[in-house]
Order: structure tokens, then sequence, then C-alpha cells
């Protein structure tokens, strides 16, 4: 099978990046959009196409990789050769389809939604750009490839969220977005070093490999008490965490949201944020056979992030930060998946169910933002207290919005059950602790999702300035394609495609499991439609009698104020006035004396160039009588 | 050579050097510039003095140190006619002789 044609997916959306970038703004602005919906629709075919070349042939029992293109980029020594190309895998290729759809969805809708914006062209050439970048992160044959395109997404994703950048809070989002995440991707970069400068290769084909340098010699150095390796993969590991905004890297993606509502679908809910579960994904046999530690850890932190950001998103208000709270909740069970799996046949199930949960996530969460861009659209505000009984107002953004909530809260058939119970059930043979937060976070969920429901399209009705309307058919179609997507890709034969090893994983319904997860999913929703379905006076009962506890998750347990206190109190007072003092007196002081002292010296000695023939000759005659004076009684 | 005998080649030597000195001086300290001229002469001779002493008393049978001399003795009287020539301009120029009013180079 030839799969040359591949390199076009990544050529074409930074051709069009290229073309609209510098020519958009003299075309009409509608121009722009359509060149780059028409384009990425061919990029969508073309994934579409290599998705089902790759999946129906099958050599032997198992997928292999493919390197589809190989380009040598930098050829440093016979050893160190860094490589571009285009590797194909179950995991690359079901990545593939998973971004050009939403990017497709997030292009048509955008058409309406940023209908009419100052800067229509450049919004459409930097969505080009990041799905560029995006496309090229999934398909990198080595570490070293990946980590180019990753930083060209943290800037992409910068760009977008500094799209509106006249409004303060935009460009501060965008700020805290990048260094956050740079400070992630620090750790990421040593990390790649230590590996690489241990196993001599970047190459993923050869980091994964069973029999390679990494698992069947692991390294026996030991640094502070853990191995080398274990080393590496934590750092790469808080490489993903800063993007995938896992505790305690987290701070940025509420704050993102300030980024035009589509952007919020693709970058932050969909494609990016899952990029450090790809990561993980993409270099799991290291992380099982050379460093079973660091996947207990990254178990942890998903689990702790996905309890800790589902109990913010019930308290908040602004319904975009509660599908961001909700997104950081999500990535978090697909970590947990991760940090729970082992490798190959049967173990490997919470690797599966990871990716099946990231791809089943990517539609109904990108269907979530983009129903909530449509209501934002309407009323001209993020605020749930301002909103209510649109259900009248816009019919298909409310079934559509019904559907993805449905889905996320775990009720079957929709897809959003099957690979959460897939994750439960990994959790559960993999640790009982992990497996009871999840359990319970699956019933939050719940809650706050149909809390943000009902709370926009039930509830009673506010003064609205003019009467809500249906967003344009543009923005409703993909809503519609995404909310089909949401109900039947959970009925994709996932485990038969995107497994640890390649080989086909049976799984099994386990009621024991799939029960009480739906019942708490009931239980939660029945909690939200007994709080929300009407409005009275419960919710604030409720709010009042755990106060404290209320206020602390309305302040997002003070996250942002620990990190401000870090910087501002310990980091800039401690560590960056103390070397600004030093910088500005101990080495500025050095120039300015040897300096000052040359012209004050100057300004001595200037006087003798008086234009005064006879001083001349004074300095003339003593210099030569104290010559005459050396020779004579220094010889 | 009954000089050779009653007159030792240290007593020229310091005259020259006193006379020498004395010419310096003129010309550090004066500001007149006919006296600074003076004292140049003075300088020339006391060169003179030791062009003469030092061939008569070390190399009776040459005669190099007294054409020396005498060529000095030309070339100051040249340059004392191209000197005083100078100082007259300068008078009509400025209306004075004294150095430290004549301190522009363009007028």
């Amino acid at each position: 099978m030839d799969f040359s044609y591949t390199i076009l997916i990544l050529v074409l959306p930074f051709l069009i990046f290229l073309l609209i970038g510098s020519l958009g703004s003299r075309w009409r602005p509608h121009l722009s959009g359509l060149l780059g919906t028409s384009g990425l629709f061919i990029i969508t075919v073309l994934a579409y196409v290599t998705a089902f070349n790759y999946f129906i042939h099958r050599t032997g029992e198992a997928y292999q990789a493919i390197e589809a293109s190989q380009l040598t980029w930098l050829s440093f020594t016979d050893d160190l050769i860094i490589h571009l190309g285009i590797l194909l895998d179950p995991l690359s290729v079901m990545m593939l389809v998973v971004i050009t759809t939403v990017s497709l969805m997030v292009h048509i809708y955008s058409l309406g939604y940023m209908k009419g914006e100052a800067g229509f062209a450049r919004y459409f050439a930097f969505l080009s750009f990041f799905t560029f970048s995006m496309l090229g992160l999934v398909v990198a044959t080595n570490i070293f490839q990946m980590y180019i395109f990753w930083e060209l997404v943290g800037l992409s994703s910068y760009l977008l969220i500094g799209f509106y950048y006249e409004r303060p809070s935009a460009v501060a989002a965008a700020k805290k977005a990048f260094i956050v995440t740079r400070f992630a991707d620090l750790g990421f970069l040593i990390g790649i070093l230590i590996l690489s400068f241990n196993t001599n290769t970047f190459d993923f084909a050869r980091l994964t490999d069973q029999h390679g340098p990494v698992i069947a010699q692991p390294v026996t150095a030991m640094f502070m008490g853990l191995s080398v390796t274990t080393w590496a993969m934590l750092l790469i590991f808080m490489g993903g965490a800063g993007k995938s905004a896992m505790f305690p890297l987290h701070i940025w993606l509420p704050d993102a949201m300030e980024g035009p509502t589509p952007v919020s679908a693709l970058i932050h809910a969909a494609t990016m944020v899952v990029a450090g579960v790809y990561l993980v994904a993409r270099l799991f046999p290291i992380y099982h056979f050379s460093s079973p530690g660091s996947l207990d850890v990254i178990a942890y932190v998903g689990s702790f992030t996905s309890l800790f950001a589902a109990v913010i998103a019930c308290t908040q208000l602004d319904i975009k930060r509660v599908l961001a709270y909700s997104t950081l909740s999500q990535i978090g069970y697909m970590m947990v998946a991760l940090g729970v799996s082992g490798y190959g046949n049967e173990a490997g199930l919470g690797y599966m169910a990871s990716l099946f949960h990231l791809f089943t996530h990517a539609f109904f969460k990108a269907l979530l933002f983009l129903g909530a861009g449509s209501v934002i659209h309407a009323v001209h505000n993020n605020l749930m207290t301002e909103m209510g009984g649109l259900r009248k107002y816009m019919p298909v953004t409310h079934i559509t919005f019904l559907v993805a909530c449905i889905t996320i809260a775990g009720i079957p058939p929709f897809s959003g059950f099957f690979s959460k119970d897939e994750i439960l059930v990994a959790a559960f043979e993999h640790n009982k602790i992990i497996f009871a937060v999840q359990w319970l976070v699956a019933g939050i969920t719940a809650f706050y999702m149909f809390r943000l429901y009902f709370n926009i399209f039930w509830n009673s009705n506010p003064e609205y300035h003019h009467t809500p309307h249906e967003s344009p058919s543009t923005m409703t179609i993909p809503l519609f394609i995404l909310a089909v997507m949401s109900i039947f890709s959970g009925f994709v034969p996932f485990h038969e495609l995107v497994t640890s090893d390649g080989r086909p994983l049976a799984t099994e319904f386990h009621p024991m499991i799939a029960v009480p997860s739906v019942l708490i999913a009931l239980a939660g929703i029945g909690l939200a439609a007994a709080l929300y379905y009407r409005k009275n006076s419960r919710p604030e009962t409720i709010a009042k009698s755990l106060k404290a506890f209320y206020t602390m998750a309305y302040r997002k347990f003070y996250v942002d104020e620990v990190y401000l206190f870090v910087t501002h109190k310990v980091v800039f007072q401690l560590i960056s006035r103390p070397a600004a003092w030093f910088d500005r007196h101990i080495v500025d002081g050095t120039m300015n004396l040897i300096g000052n002292s040359t012209v004050s010296f100057s300004g001595a000695i200037k006087e003798m160039q008086s234009g005064e023939v006879q001083w001349y000759i004074w300095y003339f005659t003593s210099g030569v009588l104290l010559l005459a004076l050396m020779i004579l009684y220094l010889t | 050579m009954n000089l050779q005998a009653e007159i030792p080649l240290d007593y020229l030597v310091v005259l020259s050097t006193i006379v020498f000195f004395i010419g310096l001086m003129g010309v550090l300290i004066r500001r007149n510039l006919i006296t600074m001229l003076m004292g140049i002469e003075l300088m020339l001779n006391a060169v003179n003095i030791n062009f003469v002493a030092f061939n008569h008393y070390l190399f009776p049978h040459r005669l190099e140190g007294h054409f020396f001399a005498l060529i000095v003795m030309a070339i100051a009287a040249a340059e004392a006619a191209i000197a005083i020539s100078l100082i007259i301009n300068i008078y009509r120029q400025f209306a004075t002789v004294s150095v430290d009013d004549v301190d522009e180079l363009k007028h």
C-alpha cells in the first residue's frame, strides 16, 4: 500500500496558511473563509482515505507502523541524524481523523460565528496554521520532530487565544497560556535530551521497540533515588501535563476561554489539550517497561485533576469556564486510563480506553463548545445567570446540546458511555481507590453538565434585550453532524483498531461496573434537575450551608493565588529582585566605574593640550630629562 | 697645544651645559618671541661648543666636528633671518610679540 500521498495532509494546510496569511487581507473576507474551509475539506477526505486504507490492510496479526515519507533534515554525525517524516500507525491515523473532522466542523461553524469580525482572514490563517501544526505533531516519526510541532501548536494556541488583542484580558490569557506551557515544555525538552542521550536515538520506532535500547537494556544510572529513565519519562510527562492542563499546570486552560469560542472547541477541548495524552500513549512502551513508577504518577495526577476540576466546574457561572473545567476532568480520565494500563492483550485495556475516550470526547466536547458558542452568539453573554428558557428560541442548539450532555454523562447507548465504561473497568482492575474516585467524578460530571443544560435552556427567562434567535445554518449544520458522531462514535470497533500492541483486543461488557456508573450519572442528572429545572432557592440554600467549601471551589481552590504568591512574592522578591539589584549595581557599576574613571582622568589631563608651545617644550624637556636619568641610573 | 693642558674637557662640557640650559630657560620662561629666539641661538651655540670641544679632544686629527659647527652657524643664521621676518609679520598682525597672545591658528 502506497501512502506517499499523506504528505499532502501536511503540505496543504501550510500552503493555505501562507496564502491566506499573506494575501487574505486584500481579498473579500468570505473568500478566505471559503478557501480555508474547502482546503480543509480536501484534507479531511485525504485523512479518511488514509484511515480506511490503513485499517483495512492488516498484515499478519498486528497493525504495523509505516513510515510514509522520510526526509533527512539535520545530520550532525553518523549517529545523530534528525529526520522529518510521516509515521502511520493506529494511533496517529486515529488522531488524523479526529483532528481533521473537528477542524472541518470548526471551520464551517466559524464561517457563521465569525462573520463580520475584523480579522476574519487572520482568524482563518491561524486556524490553518494550527491544523498544520497539530497534524504535524501526530504524524511525527521522532520525538524531536514532535517537539518542533509541539511548540508550533503552542504558538498557534497563543495567537488564537489572543485573537481579540484589543482586550487586555485576552492578551493576559494568551500570555499566561504561553508561559505556563513553555515552563512545562522546558521539562519536556530536558526529558527528550536525557532520553536521547542515553539511547542515541530520537526515533519512536527504536525508542518503543521492545528489543530496542530503552526497554531491553534500561539505563541503570541513578539520580536522587530514581533511575535516569524514570527522570526522563517524568520530565516528558511534565511537558504533556502542561499541554493537557493537568494539575498543577492547569491554570492556563480556563483563562484560554478568552479566545473565540470555535477556537476553544478546536484547540482547548478536542485536539491540542489531548496532545499530552497522545504523548504518553506514543511513548507508552517505555513508560510501561522501563519506568512503571511514572505511570502511577500519571494515574494519580489524572485522577486528582479529574476530581478537582469537576468540583470547580459545579460552581462556575461562565458557561465556557464550566466546559473548560469539564475538559480538564475528562482529560484526567484519559490520563488515569493510561496510568492504570498494562501492555498487550487484555492488560492493554486502559490504553485502548484512554484513546477511545479521547476519540469520543473530541466530538462531544467540540459539540458542547460549539453549542455554547451558539448560545453566546444569541444572547451576547457568557454567564448562565443571564440565560434561561432558550429551548423555545434555539431548538437545534437545544437538542444537540442535550445530546452532548447525555453523552458526556455516560448514558448508554451514547458514545461517552462506552469509553468511560472501559476506563472504569481498567481502573477497577488496577486500583480500587482510583476507580472509586472516577466513579464519583462520573456522577459529578453528570451533575454539572445538566446544571449547565438546565440553566441555559430551562429555568426562568431573564429579560433579553432582543429576542434570541437560532444561529445560521453554517453553525447548526456542524452541530448536527457532531451530534450524530457523538451518538454513534461509540459503536466504532475501537478495540480492534487502536490497541497498545496493534493486535485486536477482546472486550467484554461488565454490568457490575456499567450499572453503578449509569446509576450515579442518573443521580447526578436528577439532582441537577431538582435544583435547576425551575428557578428556586435550593441552590442558594445548599451553597450557604457549604459556604466555606463553596467559596473555595468558586475561587478555584486558590490555585491562581498560590501561583501569584509564588511568582510575585517568592520568585520576584527573593530571586529576581536580588538578581536585578546585582545587575544594576554590581555589573553595571563595574562598567560605569571603568567608564567614569576614564572620563575623569581624561578630564584631568585634557588641559595639557593647551596650544601653548612653551608648555609643550616643558613636557618634552622633562620627558627627555627623565629618560636620560632612567638610562643613567637604571642600566 | 697649551690650551689642552690648561683647560680640561670637563670645563668645556660644563660651560656648554650651562649655556644650553640658559638658552632653554629663555625659551621656556620668557614670553617675548625675540627673547625666545635668542634662547634658541644660545642652545645652538652650546651645541657648537660641544662639537668643537669633543672634536678637539677626542679626535684631534679629524675635522668633522668643526665642519658641523660651521654648518650649524650657517643654519642658525638662516633660521634667525626667517624667524625675525616671521616675528615682524606677527607683530604687524597682532601688534604684539608675546607668545601668550598669539594663540590662534587662523586669523
